[in-house]
């Protein structure tokens, strides 16, 4: 299908869209249709565009909507969160999800305590570049998204998909709460589609991606790539494995999890981030509380190793979930 | 830095309480006043078992707070974000008395309906900000709200932020200090100077000569008041605040105080040296005020009298109502942290 992206600079046609062009476009239609929005980030303003160009173009296309900060992440999203009680519906973007540690504060305890505190909400979205590259190295490559869902008052996205990076970056921002917006570095560039959605699904609820009957893997962002990667090599063993994409971490569609393992009554967890805790221990804990009735063998989960982000490739490369421990892991539970 | 007129004014302290306008000093001294005997009820209150939680005031700093709230117009959009020890400019800026009666007895129909107690109430719609204890979180926050009127086309107002010695060695002040003047919001920043930082003395908390010596760092204009002298405030205060409404840069007023109370009424402050309680700084605010008012036959005593009447049964009242009201029931509480009630995330 061919397309015209309006806030692509060169205004050239494209036949695809990746994840990367999609979340540009996103930010494109919010401020196209929206006067309360603005983005506000670091390098992210003039030609520039911000470190991964997720900003291209749409300083010179908005005046004054796209504003270049100071390397205070604390401070973006203090003033994120007052321009958001005033009406406005930013969105901060940080230049990796890992320096979003200094504005902890702002999120957590700020942003995510006001509504409940005060009885007016902070609709502020955070877009958090996340997750591990080839030689990126301890301080740009985290998945903080565990980290934000254990506290209340913040909605998690997670998009694994050109089409929910668009749609749910629209989503994010229509949201009257903040909303940790986790972008996959990994994605950016690597993933394709065709054209941006019409349609899109509703926020909150998880999808099946691929259909199956021996077990379930859950997973999400670029995970949910690697995970299917290793449904299709089992499907070759003979095993048909089931994927669901959890779309959001928080809220996490439990239902949609159990009526999966309910199916398969095997269940495999995946994710980028640091075992302790986090993504994978919660669906599993749920699914062991509210289905351990549904389970034919003991769950298991795949997650990063429990050390910093190494740099070198050949470290990095097994430090996260790859293809062949998730095989190896899924292989175990299919054996029990 | 050159100091301006305005700092030498504010140096010139007694001088210029003949020139303050009656009314106006006289406003002041009720809004101290009325912090003082609320306060005073409170920490009864507190002593006597019926509030849980913190009692914080902020007594020995109702000179500077009162003008803090005083020269903040609500009608011209202007936002206030107090911190800890503000009873006397909440009132000034218009926090009813009831709100605080409710929040500080956890009735449920005060603005935090029991979910959170003593200073971080706010009404955030009504541009008083909720503040939370992460010291200089607000700067930004009020910055954000002051850069969101500018873009929506909004003129004329003005925001004012409070902190203290210990608060402005925050990371998030400086990135909020430094943000507001990147920004060039017209904000004022007043610094009070308690000389402690909890239980901690300035010699630990902070290594330049003058604190409002960052003025020139951070691109604001600064400058010093004596906190327990009322007039001085009033004029540097409202000096800081028509020049953040005119276009200026953002404006640090840093005043000096002596905390006469604990931390919080848990706090004995038995590391407050008697050395220090003989500087010209540990002055009380208030007796100093009344002194004057008396001595200049500002009011006479009968004024003083019926005012201090007037107060004390506004206050009473405030408490009396809040403490007949219904406190917040676990059974019938929504557990619901976000305004989106269908992405709330279920727990079994």
């Amino acid at each position: 299908m061919v397309r015209t992206f309006d806030a692509l600079t060169d205004g050239s046609i494209r036949v695809s869209v990746t994840y990367l062009e999609a979340i540009r476009e996103a930010q494109a239609h919010v401020l196209e249709n929206d006067e309360r929005v603005f983005i506000y980030g670091q390098d992210i303003a003039g030609k520039f565009g911000g470190a991964f160009k997720a900003t291209k173009g749409l300083a010179e296309r908005f005046p004054g909507r796209v504003l270049n900060t100071p390397i205070s992440e604390d401070a973006m999203v203090g003033t994120a969160i007052g321009a958001a009680l005033e009406g406005m519906r930013p969105i901060v973007e940080m230049q990796f999800a890992d320096f979003s540690s200094i504005a902890l504060n702002q999120i957590l305890n700020n942003a995510g305590t006001h509504y409940y505190r005060t009885n007016v909400p902070v609709p502020i979205t955070v877009r958090l570049p996340s997750g591990g590259t080839k030689g990126s190295g301890p301080f740009h490559s985290q998945s903080m998204e565990g980290l934000y869902s254990h506290y209340p008052g913040v909605i998690v996205m997670t998009p694994a998909t050109v089409e929910d990076a668009y749609t749910m970056l629209i989503d994010a921002v229509a949201i009257d709460d903040p909303v940790v917006y986790c972008e996959h570095k990994y994605l950016y560039y690597h993933l394709k589609a065709d054209a941006l959605p019409k349609e899109k699904m509703p926020i909150g609820q998880a999808r099946i991606v691929r259909p199956g009957r021996d077990l379930t893997i859950v997973s999400y962002s670029a995970m949910l790539h690697e995970s299917l990667a290793v449904a299709k090599q089992l499907s070759a063993e003979g095993y048909e494995i089931e994927v669901v994409d959890l779309r959001t971490v928080k809220p996490l569609d439990t239902n949609t999890v159990l009526a999966s393992v309910a199916r398969t009554g095997r269940l495999l967890c995946v994710g980028e981030a640091f075992p302790w805790g986090g993504v994978t221990a919660e669906v599993i804990a749920r699914v062991a509380s509210e289905g351990f009735h549904l389970l034919d063998a003991a769950p298991g989960r795949v997650n990063a190793k429990d050390t910093p982000i190494p740099y070198h490739p050949n470290l990095w490369s097994e430090h996260r979930p790859n293809a062949k421990t998730i095989a190896a892991k899924a292989r175990q539970i299919l054996a029990e | 830095m050159a100091k301006s007129k305005m700092l030498q004014t504010a140096e010139r302290g007694a001088a210029t309480l003949k020139k303050a306008p009656h009314e106006r000093y006289i406003e002041a001294f009720r809004w101290m006043w009325l912090a003082r005997v609320l306060e005073e009820k409170l920490a009864s209150l507190y002593r006597g078992g019926m509030i849980t939680g913190g009692v914080y005031l902020g007594r020995g700093q109702e000179a500077v707070s009162a003008a803090c709230g005083m020269f903040l117009d609500k009608s011209k959009g202007d936002v206030f974000a107090p911190l800890i020890r503000d009873q006397a400019g909440r009132s000034a800026f218009g926090e009813p008395l009831i709100d605080v009666a409710r929040t500080y007895l956890g009735s449920r129909l005060g603005p935090m309906r029991g979910r959170d107690g003593n200073i971080h109430r706010g009404r955030p719609l009504d541009n008083q900000l909720a503040m939370i204890s992460h010291l200089g979180a607000m700067v930004s926050v009020i910055t954000g709200k002051l850069l969101a009127k500018r873009m929506k086309g909004e003129k004329g107002f003005v925001g004012l932020t409070t902190i203290g010695d210990g608060g402005m060695q925050t990371g998030a002040t400086h990135e909020g200090m430094n943000i507001a003047a990147v920004e060039r919001v017209p904000l004022v920043v007043v610094a009070t100077n308690n000389h402690y930082s909890y239980s901690t003395p300035n010699d630990r908390t902070f290594a330049c000569a003058d604190l409002v010596d960052r003025a020139k760092g951070y691109g604001y204009e600064g400058y010093n008041v004596d906190g327990t002298d009322l007039a001085a405030c009033l004029d540097v205060i409202e000096t800081a605040v028509k020049r953040a409404r005119a276009g200026r840069p953002p404006q640090l007023v840093v005043a000096s105080t002596l905390r006469l109370a604990g931390h919080g009424e848990h706090d004995d402050a038995s590391y407050v040296t008697e050395e220090i309680k003989r500087e010209p700084f540990a002055q009380d605010a208030l007796m100093r005020t009344e002194k004057f008012i008396v001595e200049q036959e500002l009011l006479d005593r009968d004024a003083l009298q019926q005012m201090r009447a007037e107060i004390a049964a506004e206050v009473d009242e405030a408490v009396a109502t809040a403490q007949q009201e219904d406190a917040p029931h676990a059974s019938d509480e929504e557990w619901c942290g976000l305004s989106t009630r269908s992405l709330m995330d279920q727990f079994a």
